[in-house]
């Protein structure tokens, strides 16, 4: 149980190379599960590596209980760390891959068994203790790797991509369980994916980075939400939240973006209003499930017919393709709508939740308001 | 008793094959045979039957008077061999754990620098190597043998564990780090116990060297502590008295006979350790 600050955390691997981390800020409270989300060579596992000190930083500071730490050697910073390879150590069975770090530690051999009985039963590898890695199956070796990280009772746990030689099925399975286990024990956790969907459902707080910098830092329902950049919005969600460049019009004093399915027009005004942004290039951004189907009378909200192109049963949901503004728009709708290519829906959007990025930063463009909906527009984008 | 399912024919070509094997095995086989054969044979047998010809009288004379005169040469080599084996192996196995997993600035040139030595000739540093002996103090002594012999497998030892430490994840090491391990505690607890199959062809490896060496046996020990390569050789090379075939056949199985059996011994890991570094690194 322990808190963690980042500050200004910086990596470079030597001048003339881009630094691999820029002015990492990160604060997470005692027994939080903080995510580091990011593409591959985001700079997230070098991050996870300075945390673990595997890897020294070139400048800031890492502070565990507000005591900096970022000068001491990894085994005096009492942090734990579950591999992506498991890294158990093969020639050892499981009991002894568990006893290792507590061995080193000097614990006496009464305590080493208690806690590896304590451990064992706990992630129940009872049965497994005196078997080598090599004999194990995946998902075994990775409860393996996790008694590694709990025996020691560290104040912090890292995790590096631990699910990702796990098969969809197992993974899902594991990451229930480390959910649980995070429930149980309470400690603070950083966990480093690439998976989404493994940051929205495990996180507390999730940092999403890009180029070795955070782009996001916040809840998952903020940043699914209320993303901060283009990026963000692109990264999180899926299927993706869909994009739409448009130019605005300020017509009435409201802002209004212009959408066009090549057999109709619509006005969509916005929930917000803010100066300067009319007759800008913008990027219109609108989560799947924003968009839905118009009921047959009409409830005020702006509504357009546009043409199936493709449709995607995927079991819960039915993800039906149109063409707005040229640009392939992906809708989440309910599996019972009776609709194939070519038919022609009639789709209508929640403009309080539409999001406006600046199409040549990426930057997001005022921030929405909650818009006065209607009762009527609350109770259908509730019941999706 | 479980019984092959596969017909048992006997076609042409199967026994192309089995002659053909048989044939080049022979020819392999006839030179170690025709020394077994002569060295328990009498000198008068010699002289009178022809190089494969069964001994008339199967005498032990021959051994006798090899192991008399070389034997003391054997343990020498024996003094030589082991601990020099012994080192360059550890040494070896550090460097190797060095390069893969502890690298530094330059250890790539360093390796490569290194790998130059499995290249050298032993000609080309007999003198250096006499003029470093000769500083240290160490010049005709078995220690100074022994040391030229660890510098010299250094190159190829340090290439073999290196090589095969590249296979072993790095996530391992960061581990054990993790889990409180140190250097020497890392390599000792967790690399060590991995590298049986690499230890055991730096064994072979180092020990066919070392015990097959006669140029270096031969420069650097003199007299009585000169290694059984360079007593077999004068030994068989004397000029003065009747040639003893029996005597040099038993006195070169005797200098032939422990590499003979450390292929024996160990010889399954050597050619599963070879590759087993081989492809990644």
């Amino acid at each position: 149980m322990a808190t963690l600050e980042l500050r200004n955390v910086n990596k470079s691997y030597g001048s003339g190379l881009p630094d691999t981390l820029k002015n990492i800020e990160l604060s997470i409270d005692s027994g939080e599960f903080l995510i580091l989300v990011g593409p591959s060579g985001c700079g997230k596992s070098t991050l996870m590596n300075c945390i673990a000190g595997l890897e020294q930083i070139s400048g800031g500071a890492i502070l565990v209980d507000d005591a900096d730490i970022s000068g001491m050697s990894p085994k005096d910073r009492d942090i734990a760390m579950v591999f992506q390879s498991y890294a158990l150590y093969p020639t050892m069975n499981v009991r002894d891959n568990i006893a290792f770090g507590l061995k080193m530690r000097k614990m006496p051999a009464a305590a080493i068994d208690e806690e590896v009985a304590r451990v064992a039963k706990l992630l129940q590898i009872e049965h497994l203790l005196t078997r080598k890695p090599g004999q194990l199956s995946g998902g075994q070796q990775q409860r393996v790797a996790m008694g590694r990280a709990l025996a020691r009772r560290p104040k912090i746990y890292l995790f590096d991509e631990p699910l990702s030689n796990l098969d969809a099925k197992l993974r899902v399975e594991m990451r229930t369980e480390i959910k649980l286990m995070h429930q149980r024990l309470k400690t603070t956790t950083v966990y480093v994916t690439h998976d989404q969907i493994e940051a929205m459902t495990l996180g507390d707080k999730v940092a999403v980075m890009k180029d070795g910098l955070i782009q996001q830092f916040g809840t998952p329902q903020q940043i699914y939400n209320d993303p901060a950049n283009l990026f963000v919005a692109s990264f999180i969600g899926s299927p993706p939240m869909n994009f739409i460049p448009l130019r605005l019009q300020r017509k009435d004093g409201r802002l209004l973006a212009l959408l066009d399915s090549g057999q109709a027009r619509c006005e969509l005004p916005l929930g917000f209003n803010v100066a300067g942004l009319e007759d800008r290039e913008v990027i219109l951004g609108m989560r799947p499930e924003q968009i839905a189907l118009a009921p047959a009378q009409a409830n005020g909200l702006p509504s357009i017919r546009a043409e199936v192109q493709i449709t995607e049963p995927t079991g819960p949901d039915l993800l039906v393709f149109v063409t707005l503004n040229q640009t392939k728009v992906c809708c989440r709708l309910a599996p019972d709508v009776p609709t194939q290519v070519g038919d022609t829906l009639n789709l209508q959007f929640d403009p309080a939740r539409v999001l406006l990025f600046d199409a040549a930063t990426g930057e997001r463009l005022g921030v929405a308001a909650p818009a006065p909906a209607s009762k009527d527009n609350v109770a259908q984008f509730k019941g999706r | 008793m479980t019984r092959s399912l596969a017909p048992r024919s006997l076609s042409f070509s199967r026994l192309a094959i089995y002659s053909t094997l048989i044939l080049a095995c022979a020819l392999y086989l006839i030179p170690l045979i025709v020394m077994l054969l002569t060295s328990f044979k009498s000198p008068e047998d010699i002289r009178t039957g022809n190089l494969l010809s069964w001994p008339e009288v199967i005498t032990g004379i021959g051994w006798i008077k090899a192991w008399d005169t070389v034997g003391g040469y054997f343990w020498n080599s024996v003094k030589i061999t082991v601990p020099a084996v012994v080192i360059s192996t550890l040494l070896g196995a550090l460097n190797g754990y060095v390069l893969s997993m502890w690298r530094f600035r330059g250890s790539q040139l360093f390796f490569g620098l290194l790998l130059f030595g499995c290249f050298l000739p032993f000609q080309t540093v007999l003198l250096p190597a006499s003029f470093t002996l000769g500083k240290l103090g160490l010049a005709s002594t078995t220690s100074g043998l022994v040391l030229v012999h660890i510098v010299y497998g250094l190159a190829f030892t340090t290439l073999f564990f290196r090589n095969y430490y590249c296979s072993v994840p790095e996530a391992l090491v960061r581990a054990a780090r993790l889990d409180g391990a140190g250097f020497f505690t890392i390599f000792g607890r967790i690399l060590l116990p991995m590298s049986v199959p690499i230890i055991m062809v730096c064994l072979i490896w180092q020990f066919t060297q070392i015990w097959n060496d006669f140029l270096f046996g031969v420069v650097f020990a003199s007299g009585d502590a000169q290694p059984i390569t360079v007593a077999l050789n004068n030994l068989v090379n004397t000029s003065t008295g009747v040639k003893e075939y029996n005597v040099d056949m038993a006195a070169a199985m005797i200098a032939g006979l422990p590499t003979l059996l450390v292929y024996v011994l160990a010889g399954k890991y050597f050619l599963r350790g070879l590759t087993a570094g081989a492809v990644k690194g």
